[in-house]
């Protein structure tokens, strides 16, 4: 096998730092370009040369060209408005900083490969839409946020893969992460001391836990490159209601007419864009089978499973397991007591 | 924390069923090891014996045991969001008494739905509520010898409107396209569909058991892209719940729903008047009509899916028909 050189963008956030990590251990990768607009908390392994820059630079240009890069996987789109600097900043740093990393690789002689890291929120969440989704149903474009940006970001992929068609690109719609480390407005939201819902709504959610994406993303950077599209989540789903259970949390059901209200006060405390609210009233399920089939890839975490470890190892529980448990026993034990002493002196030729 | 399924509990329910809960140590589920518990507790003298509450006991026992099932979290949803355990404990029980007692239902035919495998029950609609659809539904659950969860395709409105939406996927329906339908038939489920539609459910009362038109055929050619038997029902009873003398359009309109009815009763006495009336009801599933060997041709034939259509449309209004005669009366 021929010396991998990778160039990884978005690689100073949770993903991106553990991907790069994990291609800098494989032997057969010689060198990892990690890009980012930000400096990472921690430095990378030695194998990994950090480029600071935004995608828009010319320094990036210049890096795909002549680093001798042969696979590009990217990461950085974003879908968190606040973290970025506003909704407009987001959507330049996404949609344009997408269009100057494929103008790059376009040029790149070395390159075979490119990976993008998308995301099931190109689905849309609405009440009319099939209950799951397979990567080549028509779905309508969503009108605004993080799942526009990821459709043009998609857009701009397709016909980078038309005009390049030496190189394989692989797309991976992932669901939603948790796990004990990841850090995005889902995780935050079940942080808050109550989770707010939408009155009389109880969307199914799918989670993808946190190796499951790296485990994804290193058999697509480095497995046999498969051309394609494909949905990737664990096993099974979740109901809201089901996973605020879990998280131990009390629920906070808000009226429809008010949800814009709290909507824009979880804009401000999770960094929730507007077509995520839909997320939470609708939810999404997306089919993992051409995943399983062609790219031969298996979660290893089911969507419970994930928020069972996420909830279990970052979420302090205000209804524990043992008080539910206790509280059940006490009941029951008081209820037989009580029918003992009803059902015991009644009962004919019973002890008197 | 691992991330293989839990394995289940090894005890078996009253019904003689393999538990369905999850195991905890000792290969049980928690209400079957309380179970074991209680019993050794009894035999040894140390617990007082409930005598004739037993039967109390074990209901509160279940009951209790849903509530920590429900307040953990600890319960499986399919990925279309039906939620078995909520169907058992609470859906079914709340329907069952109308089932039985208000509305007697008459269940017949019940040997054309197959025990496995996939097939398309498809059935008349009416009474403003979509009542039929349920009790078809419950008649399945409870009568059919191998249980089976009808899986119904329910109308756009059922997943926009609150509470309504999350309980329409709780019990086991769906969006009517053809997507969720074919997914279900190729996962090897029973489907349940009422083609009338709205224009079923908000006729007016002279048009009783008269069948509207049915839809486009869309639900044959899901059956012959799946190779899904079709089986037909025909519901007598439902036409009378709500005997719909008017349709109010525009106040449907205002409130963004396809019909408004006024009944004798309704709105005339409020909330009072929203209670069905108990007609007594006959439910007959007729022999499948197979589509598995028609070929991939038939599916573009539009000639094949008419007749088909008709077919069924047929089949069920003559059912209709003959279950009236033998009727006493509507409410007899």
């Amino acid at each position: 096998m021929m010396a991998r050189r990778i160039l990884v963008t978005g690689a100073a956030r949770s993903t991106g730092r553990r991907l790069v990590a994990a291609l800098a251990e494989e032997p057969e990768v010689a060198a990892v370009v990690a890009v980012d607009h930000r400096e990472p908390p921690a430095p990378f392994p030695a194998k990994v040369e950090f480029l600071d820059t935004d995608l828009r630079s010319p320094a990036l240009v210049k890096a795909v060209e002549s680093a001798g890069i042969d696979t590009c996987v990217h990461l950085g789109v974003s879908a968190e408005p606040l973290a970025a600097g506003g909704r407009t900043t987001m959507k330049e740093r996404n949609v344009m900083g997408t269009m100057q990393l494929l103008a790059a690789a376009y040029h790149a002689p070395d390159l075979r490969h490119l990976v993008l890291k998308s995301t099931t929120a190109v689905y849309g969440s609405a009440p009319g839409d099939p209950a799951v989704w397979t990567e080549s149903m028509p779905f309508d474009t969503p009108r605004h946020g993080f799942g526009k940006d990821a459709i043009q970001v998609e857009d701009y992929v397709r016909s980078f893969d038309r005009r390049r068609s030496d190189v394989t690109v692989t797309v991976l719609r992932l669901a939603n992460q948790v796990g004990p480390t990841v850090d995005n407005p889902l995780t935050r939201y079940f942080e808050l001391p109550v989770c707010p819902t939408v009155f009389g709504f109880d969307p199914r959610l799918q989670f993808l836990h946190e190796q499951d994406t790296i485990r994804v993303l290193l058999r697509a950077t480095l497995g046999p490159a498969v051309h394609g599209t494909f949905n990737v989540a664990g096993d099974g789903v979740v109901l809201l209601s089901q996973a605020i259970r879990i998280a131990g949390k009390p629920p906070l059901p808000i009226p429809e007419p008010l949800v814009g209200s709290v909507a824009e006060l979880l804009r401000r405390t999770v960094d929730f864009s507007p077509e995520q609210v839909g997320f939470l009233q609708y939810g999404r399920v997306a089919d993992t089978t051409t995943a399983r089939e062609q790219l031969g890839f298996s979660p290893k975490w089911s969507s419970p499973h994930a928020f069972e470890d996420f909830a279990a190892s970052r979420l302090r529980k205000l209804v524990t397991q043992e008080q539910v448990t206790t509280v059940e026993r006490e009941a029951l034990a008081t209820l037989r007591r009580a029918a003992g002493w009803l059902g015991g002196g009644t009962r004919p030729g019973g002890a008197r | 924390m691992t991330a293989q399924e839990p394995s289940r509990c090894q005890a078996l329910t009253a019904r003689g069923e393999r538990c369905r809960n999850p195991a905890g140590p000792g290969g049980l589920c928690a209400l079957h090891r309380r179970r074991l518990e209680a019993a050794a507790a009894t035999e040894a003298g140390n617990g007082a014996d409930p005598g004739a509450l037993a039967p109390f006991l074990a209901w509160a026992e279940e009951a209790l045991e849903f509530l920590r099932r429900r307040l953990l979290g600890e319960y499986t949803v399919d990925e279309f969001g039906h939620d078995p355990d909520l169907v058992e404990h609470v859906l079914a029980p709340l329907l069952r008494p109308l089932y039985r007692h208000w509305w007697r239902v008459e269940v017949r035919g019940l040997e054309h739905v197959p025990d496995e495998g996939p097939a398309l029950v498809v059935g008349n609609h009416a009474g403003a509520l979509p009542f039929d659809a349920m009790m078809v539904t419950l008649a399945l659950l409870d009568e059919h010898p191998a249980r089976r969860s009808l899986r119904v395709l329910a109308a756009d409105l059922a997943f926009t409107l609150p509470v309504v939406a999350p309980l329409a996927r709780k019990s086991g329906n769906t969006l009517a396209c053809s997507e969720d339908a074919e997914r279900l038939l190729e996962a090897g489920e029973l489907v349940g569909v009422f083609p009338e539609g709205y224009k079923g459910l908000g006729k007016p009362f002279r048009d009783r058991y008269r069948l509207q038109r049915f839809g486009r055929g869309g639900f044959v050619g899901v059956a012959l892209r799946t190779g899904a038997p079709i089986v037909p029902v025909a519901v007598v009873g439902s036409e009378e719940i709500y005997p719909m003398v008017l349709n109010l359009r525009r106040l449907a309109r205002l409130f963004g729903f396809p019909y408004f009815p006024v009944t004798p009763t309704f709105p005339l006495l409020g909330p009072l008047g929203a209670i069905p009336l108990p007609s007594k009801w006959v439910i007959e599933f007729c022999p499948p009509i197979p589509t598995a060997d028609l070929g991939h041709e038939a599916m573009l034939d539009p000639m094949v899916v008419f007749d088909l259509t008709d077919q069924v449309r047929d089949t069920i209004q003559q059912t209709v028909h003959k279950n009236l005669l033998g009727r006493r009366g509507v409410f007899a």
